[in-house]
């Protein structure tokens, strides 16, 4: 509650900073945008912060607060964008008249720690692993999980489920997903947080990477920058054209490539068990809500601007930090679709170039 | 020129008529400083009260009886926080009290002088590491250790069907109320010790010494003398321990394992207040979860305040004997 008010408190700061006389200047010298949300998307946020700095002066100010936080951030107007793993509904945002893009991809990868048994080994088909964190799957020698991996030793040991403790949009893509592709799932639900029928909750990616790691048997899901960087144990899971994928940049692009952006109206859209035969099945993006009409024309263009050289000059940055960027007909359906936010002359705040 | 007037002026006034007035601004401030903070206090209740107001609402009486907490039906209760709270609490003051009065009776009585210093530095320190490096601590070193060298063993031990084999299930990775009690004990432990040595350093030498001048070994002047004569201030120092531990958020959330609901083992997972609030707080969309967490929030602030004041009574209670 405390955090929230300093935050907020800090966050106008931020906005009133950015409100000052400098935003006169355009978007080309000094000026500050706030913006407020994902966790997950904040280092490489950052990071493309960092090169637009040196380029343009253009200072970002992100408080990665967590997507609930930064969906109330932007509706309360006291940040410029708001960031969240979890897609707004086009009614939710027409309510709110804010639109939302995505910005980059990511995705989430379940781990295992399961002596002797190295990651890509053990495949998984979704109804699998509602299975096993509805805690009806209790054994890895299971025979259902048996006959599914010939050829791999399963040991006779219990499976210890674990799932994130905190609120997070990692666990609303993971069972999103379940819930789409097991129909059991339908008990508990796709949400934040949910009534988990079995295991252990770790606070964040990395208190569910410490339980999995200590814990022979377990089964976990972290986001995939994480994992790959931590060098996890994964899953290969099947996908929905039937073949069993790994977790790689080229599956989570494949995943985002092959969706039908053109009939998602505001962009709403979880990138789960997408066609094609090598996308991951569990991918998601980090969206960026703003406001329709912006009062304050230079800040809005400001994050547009900010927004146009990341998707322009940010890919490098993006793979480096494990995370994928959005594919170049994406990008080019984005840009187009900021034709919608206007100053309050009625006209838009930024054309991007391209 | 006036200001040099009104500086001979006031040097000129007499004495007593400046000191009131220097009195009287002085009386003010204190006067506003105080009630600024309890002014701040009613305030805290009066937000958290009408933040928990839709949650109260909604599910009455039943919200601090129920152990269910499931965000997508949106059906929220209490019961399992609380008793997490209670239990870990409760446990962390069973393991901390015999260990910080072994540590402030060591320091005072019986330590060789040249080590009394570094030892109770470290005390100190040890009270001052933040919370979340106890949490990663205990999540990364301490939970493996405990798992391989306390929990297996035990697990193992236990006669299937016994009443103790229900008590000790879990997951064999150290995490757990009985895990997080002890990280809790840790954490409480300096901040008890550093108090009850105070508390030992104020008793007059001359009462001791003439316990010892009477013939009384060590142990018999700690038991019959010292303790009895700190015993008012050392049962505040455990209920701050208690207010401590009940608040403790970043530690527990790290290693308390995280489900809602009754924990049925010393094993099992479970979770307190503030670790539900820590954890969910943050990503709490819809009114009626925003609500059940700050209404979690008043229940912690009563639970304190309950054991708050029973230190009061029971302090009284020694004064007045």
């Amino acid at each position: 509650m405390f955090r929230k008010i300093v935050i907020g408190l800090a966050a106008c700061l931020a906005v009133s900073a950015c409100n000052g006389p400098e935003v006169a200047k355009g978007p080309s010298t000094g000026v500050q945008i706030a913006g407020a949300g994902s966790t997950f998307a904040a280092p490489i946020f950052s990071k493309w912060a960092e090169a637009q700095k040196a380029e343009t002066g253009l200072a970002l100010n992100y408080q990665a607060i967590g997507s609930g936080g930064g969906i109330k951030q932007i509706k309360a107007r006291t940040v410029a964008f708001g960031a969240t793993d979890k897609p707004l509904k086009p009614e939710e945002l027409d309510e709110a008249g804010l639109v939302q893009f995505p910005t980059v991809i990511g995705g989430v990868v379940p781990v295992v720690n399961i002596p002797g048994i190295t990651g890509g080994q053990i495949k998984l088909t979704g109804p699998q692993l509602a299975d096993i964190y509805l805690g009806n799957t209790k054994k890895w020698n299971d025979p259902a999980l048996v006959a599914a991996n010939p050829g791999v030793a399963l040991p006779n040991l219990p499976i210890t489920v674990v799932h994130r403790s905190d609120g997070s949009g990692t666990s609303f893509l993971f069972t999103s997903y379940l819930t789409a592709v097991a129909p059991k799932w339908a008990v508990v639900g796709a949400n934040d947080a949910v009534k988990w029928p079995t295991g252990q909750g770790g606070k964040g990616n990395d208190g569910v990477a410490g339980f999995v790691k200590q814990t022979p048997g377990a089964i976990g899901y972290v986001e995939y920058a994480f994992a790959k960087m931590n060098n996890m144990a994964h899953v290969s899971l099947q996908n929905s054209s039937g073949a069993f994928v790994n977790p790689t940049a080229g599956s989570f692009a494949a995943a985002a490539a092959s969706a039908d952006w053109s009939k998602a109206p505001g962009f709403y859209l979880l990138l789960l068990n997408e066609p094609g035969a090598n996308a991951w099945p569990i991918t998601g993006a980090t969206f960026a809500l703003m406001h329709k009409s912006q009062t304050d024309a230079a800040t809005g263009a400001a994050v547009l601007s900010y927004f146009d050289g990341a998707f322009s000059k940010g890919d490098d940055a993006a793979n480096a930090l494990a995370y994928v960027p959005l594919p170049a007909d994406l990008k080019a359906r984005v840009r187009s679709s900021w034709s919608a936010i206007v100053g309050p002359d009625g006209k838009p705040v930024f054309t991007p170039a391209q | 020129m006036t200001s040099e007037a009104s500086v001979l002026i006031v040097a000129d006034a007499p004495r007593a008529a400046r000191g009131t007035g220097l009195d009287r601004a002085f009386e003010i401030l204190c006067f506003t400083a105080a009630t600024f903070l309890l002014a701040a206090l009613g305030g805290l209740i009066v937000s958290l009260m009408i933040g928990g107001w839709p949650a109260f609402a909604h599910f009455g009486v039943g919200f601090f009886f129920s152990a269910e907490w499931d965000p997508v039906k949106e059906i929220y209760g209490a019961a399992g926080a609380v008793t997490g709270t209670l239990v870990t609490a409760t446990l962390a003051l069973i393991f901390a009290l015999p260990l910080a009065l072994g540590v402030a009776i060591f320091l005072v009585e019986l330590c060789p002088a040249p080590l009394r210093r570094p030892i109770g530095t470290a005390v100190e320190l040890l009270a001052g590491i933040p919370s979340i490096v106890y949490g990663m601590w205990g999540l990364f070193v301490f939970a493996p250790w405990f798992s391989k060298h306390v929990q297996m063993p035990i697990m193992m031990s236990a006669t299937p069907g016994t009443l103790w084999e229900t008590l000790t299930t879990g997951v064999p990775n150290g995490s757990g109320i009985l895990s997080a009690s002890l990280i809790l004990a840790v954490m409480i432990l300096p901040f008890m010790a550093a108090t009850l040595r105070e508390l030992f350093l104020t008793i007059p030498p001359q009462v001791r010494e003439s316990a010892y001048g009477l013939g009384s070994t060590t142990f018999e002047v700690i038991g019959k003398v010292s303790l009895p004569y700190i015993r008012t201030g050392a049962i505040g120092a455990v209920m701050l321990g208690l207010g401590r531990a009940l608040g403790e958020t970043m530690a527990v959330t790290f290693i308390i394992g995280n489900s809602h609901g009754f924990p049925t083992s010393m094993f099992a997972s479970g979770s307190t207040i503030a670790s539900t609030i820590a954890n969910e707080f943050a990503e709490a969309t819809g009114v009626l979860h925003t609500s059940s967490l700050i209404a979690l929030g008043l229940v912690l602030f009563v639970i304190t305040f309950i054991v708050l004041a029973l230190a009061r009574v029971l302090i009284g209670r020694q004064a007045n004997l």
